[in-house]
């Protein structure tokens, strides 16, 4: 069994459950970015493509053309990257599916309907530019809003149900015999874990887009088209931002009583009492956490608004419950937390300078915050999950099922691995690759360029094989 | 209750093997049609066609999977855990034609726009192959109700084979016939007449496999052929009187009732592989009622299943609207 602080590598029984957890994760949180573009994406187009047409504005415009013909590119990549998690559903947690299939199944056949809409709307939104009317294209882009919102909810209530199960009844085989929807769905965790992914989507994107901009604005690109490009997004990410912090903190008190092995993992609690220290940083063991800075009582303080709060501590869990690797899952959520009160630290400086002086701060210290802003938002949204999974480990479902009971007994789970690996590499990399190609290729041509002429191959190509 | 649950996963699967089988075969179309000056052409008409619609058309592989796994999740698990290597390299053939085809617009140079076209083109006809050799071993019953049967011998056989490639040829030959159609709009009647030609090609290839497959049944999955020529026989023959219907209004010209005949040949080899695994879903080693999850979570699906007709189907066909009648731009 995996010890606190090990990770399950070296017994052989365990590879294929490695390399299975490994290979969802990695296609996990692939996907995740793309799907948080999915997700928030649509309204930051839409509040560009709205103030272009309600106030005549080319720029807005402009943008709100150039960002849905990126996301065109990034929705194909994100449907095919969600269909590979579909299949590995089945192929890596073959008996999870058959157990738990009928209960939590449910939630994806809605997220289903969510991605029709999406995919439907999307098309029609990005392809209709040039021949619908503008509003009635406007109103056309508006299903996306609420169909990546929807979609996200109904996944984000699957993993929620993992985390807090309920609504179900096995028998003795440990079949489930009866279902719930209604409390499958809506389990205890699903109140704040779906409001805290639909932000960090809001953040991911408002941050990440406002961060190109930023960067451009850098190398002296200062037009208009810029500083919108800019504040559009930055003002999304900043109404997202103090909401996050809210729900994480709510998160983390529920996470607290209801999966007290994740909470004492998050925060390395060796042994239940109260007065329990805060650490910041640090490497855990089983006598204490070395070398982090400790803040006494505050994690108490934390759970339950007073210092005397009883906290339990991995001395409560049974050996073979505890999640492994203690220090992975505290410092992911240090780093989530810290990145997210960085970001917000960045919100307080732009709402002072706005209220100030009616603008963005003038030293270029700021553009160079905004500019890795986005890549903060992904690592604290990839650092969240490591916390939310690794966490629940050993479980799959919690309470009621193990991953390792989970897992598949087929063969060559760790070529599979490899290969999707360098695949996804590829196509990452091609993808942001063709992304800066089209940027560049708007930025040389000006005004009106996101439109481009396509050719399967061009007809004045001498003949040679395809 | 379970049989309605797998009527709408069939209803999942005839439109994902009309909708989405075209969008494979236009990628098979645009694989084989020459070198870049020759082929430009039919793949800008394969483009046009395309670009709108292939994302909404493969939620219908998502759709299929979900309600296996809700409402079938026995069957879901036992599938998986026997073809995965098929399966593996139908996503792996998922992947790589929509990273592809997306690329393919907005890729650098020429060669690398080649390179992504020739993925999305491969890719195309790698996809329906393997989920041609999944439904063709489930359907002469090589997957056993416990799932983990042999990763290989049970679909590398003549039966599943054959149904790929006749997966392959249905796909081009539906994809051929939209095409015509779509061409006459256009008012390109050197392409219409390019595809009409396919689309005949096309059309006998996949009957004639469709008969060969039938024979790799009758030694191989006796059940299924037993009840196709049986309880089966009506829709079996509706579906040749549409598949020659279809190949006649392709000879006469009529292009009213070309598609409705084309798609109707393909609807009823689905439904008659309904008929023939009938009251199987895993035949012959786990019946549908057996397979089925509890009747709370059927009701959700019929729920899920309800919303999407009154919600998606609309919504598509104002999508198919739109880009039938030149509202929505082909390119990015
Ligand atoms: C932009 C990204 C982002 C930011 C800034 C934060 N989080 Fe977060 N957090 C996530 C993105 C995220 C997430 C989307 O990755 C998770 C994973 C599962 C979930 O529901 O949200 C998550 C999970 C998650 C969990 C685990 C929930 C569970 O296991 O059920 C806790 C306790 C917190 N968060 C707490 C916080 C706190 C206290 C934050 C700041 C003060 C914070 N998060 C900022
Ligand atoms: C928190 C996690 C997730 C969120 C928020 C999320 C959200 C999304 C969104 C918004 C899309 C639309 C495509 C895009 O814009 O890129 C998408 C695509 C998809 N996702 Fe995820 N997803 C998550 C995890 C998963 C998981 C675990 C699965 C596997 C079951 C999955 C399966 C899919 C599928 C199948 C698609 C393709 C749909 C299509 O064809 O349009 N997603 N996801
Ligand atoms: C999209 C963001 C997500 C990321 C980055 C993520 C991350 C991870 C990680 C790191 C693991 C490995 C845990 C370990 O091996 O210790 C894991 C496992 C897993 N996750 Fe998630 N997860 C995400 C969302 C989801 C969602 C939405 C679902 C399902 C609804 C889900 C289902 C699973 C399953 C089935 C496993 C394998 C079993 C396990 O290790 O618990 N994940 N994920």
């Amino acid at each position: 069994m995996a010890l606190p602080g090990v990770i399950p590598l070296a017994a052989s029984a365990t590879t294929n459950l490695f390399a299975a957890r490994e290979q969802m994760a990695f296609t996990l949180a692939f996907h995740i970015v793309l799907a948080c573009l999915g997700v928030a994406l649509p309204a930051t187009i839409l509040v560009a493509n709205y103030i272009g047409l309600k106030k005549n504005d080319h720029d807005a415009l402009e943008l709100a053309q150039r960002w849905s013909k990126a996301m065109a590119v990034t929705f194909a990549v994100g449907a095919v990257t969600g269909t590979v998690l579909s299949f590995e559903f089945g192929l890596l947690w073959p008996r999870f599916m058959e157990r738990f299939g009928a209960a939590f199944g449910i939630a994806f056949g809605i997220e289903g309907l969510f991605f029709f809409l999406e995919a439907i709307f999307l098309a029609i939104y990005i392809y209709g530019w040039k021949r619908l009317p503008p509003w009635a294209h406007f109103w056309a882009g508006v299903p996306m809003f609420i169909t990546g919102i929807g979609g996200a909810f109904s996944v984000v209530a699957a993993n929620s149900w993992m985390n807090q199960p309920q609504g179900f009844v096995l028998d003795a085989a440990g079949k489930v015999t009866e279902v719930e929807p209604m409390k499958v769905i809506f389990n205890p965790a699903t109140p704040y874990e779906v409001p805290h992914m639909i932000l960090a989507a809001y953040m991911v994107v408002g941050f990440l887009v406002a961060s190109i901009y930023a960067v451009g604005m850098l190398k002296g690109r200062r037009d208009r088209l810029h500083r919108l490009g800019l504040l559009i997004p930055l003002t999304i990410a900043c109404i997202a931002t103090p909401l996050q912090l809210l729900i994480g903190d709510t998160a983390a008190r529920e996470v607290a009583h209801h999966q007290p092995a994740k909470f004492a993992a998050m925060e390395c609690i060796q042994n239940t009492g109260g007065h329990q220290t805060e650490y910041l940083g640090g490497i855990c063991t089983s006598s204490g956490v070395k070398l982090g800075i400790g803040i006494p009582d505050l994690d108490s303080l934390l759970v339950g608004f007073s210092p005397g709060t009883k906290v339990t501590g991995l001395n409560q869990i049974p050996n073979d419950e505890r999640p492994p690797d203690n220090t992975f899952i505290h410092l992911a959520f240090n780093v989530m937390v810290g990145l997210g009160s960085a970001l917000m630290l960045l919100v307080l400086w732009l709402a002072w300078s706005v209220f100030r002086k009616r603008d963005i701060p003038a030293t270029p210290w700021f553009l160079k915050a905004v500019s890795v802003s986005g890549i903060a938002a992904i690592v604290a949204l990839w650092a969240g999950w490591i916390v939310t999974e690794v966490g629940r480990q050993p479980w799959i479902v919690y309470k009621y099922m193990k991953t390792s009971e989970a897992v598949t007994h087929a063969d060559g789970i760790w070529g599979a691995f490899i290969f999707t690996l360098l695949l996804y590499i590829a196509i990452g990399t091609i993808a942001v690759l063709v992304l800066r190609r089209m940027s560049r290729r708007w930025r040389e041509g000006g005004e009106g360029t996101a439109e481009q002429e396509p050719s399967p191959y061009s007809p004045e190509e001498p003949g040679v094989a395809v | 209750m379970s049989i309605a649950a797998a009527v709408i996963l069939w209803t999942g699967a005839t439109f994902y093997a009309i909708f989405g089988g075209a969008d494979f075969g236009g990628g098979f179309w645009d694989l084989i049609a020459g070198d870049a000056k020759k082929g430009w052409q039919p793949r800008m008409a394969i483009q046009r066609s395309l670009t709108p619609v292939w994302e909404a058309n493969h939620v219908w592989l998502i759709f299929i999977l979900v309600i296996l796994w809700t409402a079938f999740p026995d069957a879901f698990s036992a599938i998986f855990s026997t073809l995965y290597v098929p399966l593996i390299l139908a996503v792996l053939g998922i992947v790589l034609r929509g990273s592809g085809f997306a690329f393919r617009k907005q890729i650098g140079g020429l060669s690398e726009q080649r390179a992504a076209g020739a993925t999305f083109a491969l890719s195309s006809v790698i996809t329906p192959f393997f989920m041609g050799t999944v439904v063709g071993a489930i359907a002469v019953g090589n997957v056993p109700a416990a799932g983990g049967g042999d990763a290989f011998s049970t679909w590398l056989a003549p039966g599943p084979l054959f149904f790929g490639a006749m997966f392959v040829a249905t796909s081009a030959y539906l994809a051929a016939i939209f095409l015509v159609g779509d061409q006459r709009r256009a008012g390109d009647h050197e392409m219409e007449l390019y595809f009409e030609k396919r689309a005949l090609i096309a059309g006998a290839v996949a009957g004639i496999f469709a008969i060969v497959g039938l024979i790799a049944l009758h030694s191989e999955g006796h059940y299924v052929y037993h009840r196709l020529l049986h309880e089966g026989l009506p829709v079996v023959i509706i579906s040749a009187v549409c598949g020659l219907g279809a190949l006649a209004a392709l000879l006469l010209g009529n292009r009213v009732l070309l598609r409705p005949l084309a798609a109707g040949a393909v609807i009823a080899v689905i439904w008659g592989w309904f008929i023939a695994q009938f009251p199987y879903l895993l035949p012959t080693t786990m019946k549908i009622s057996a397979a089925a999850a509890p009747d709370a979570t059927l009701s959700a699906v019929f729920v899920v299943f309800g919303i999407a007709v009154v919600l998606v189907l609309p919504a598509l066909f104002l999508l198919y609207f739109l880009a039938q009648s030149d509202f929505l731009e082909h390119e990015h």
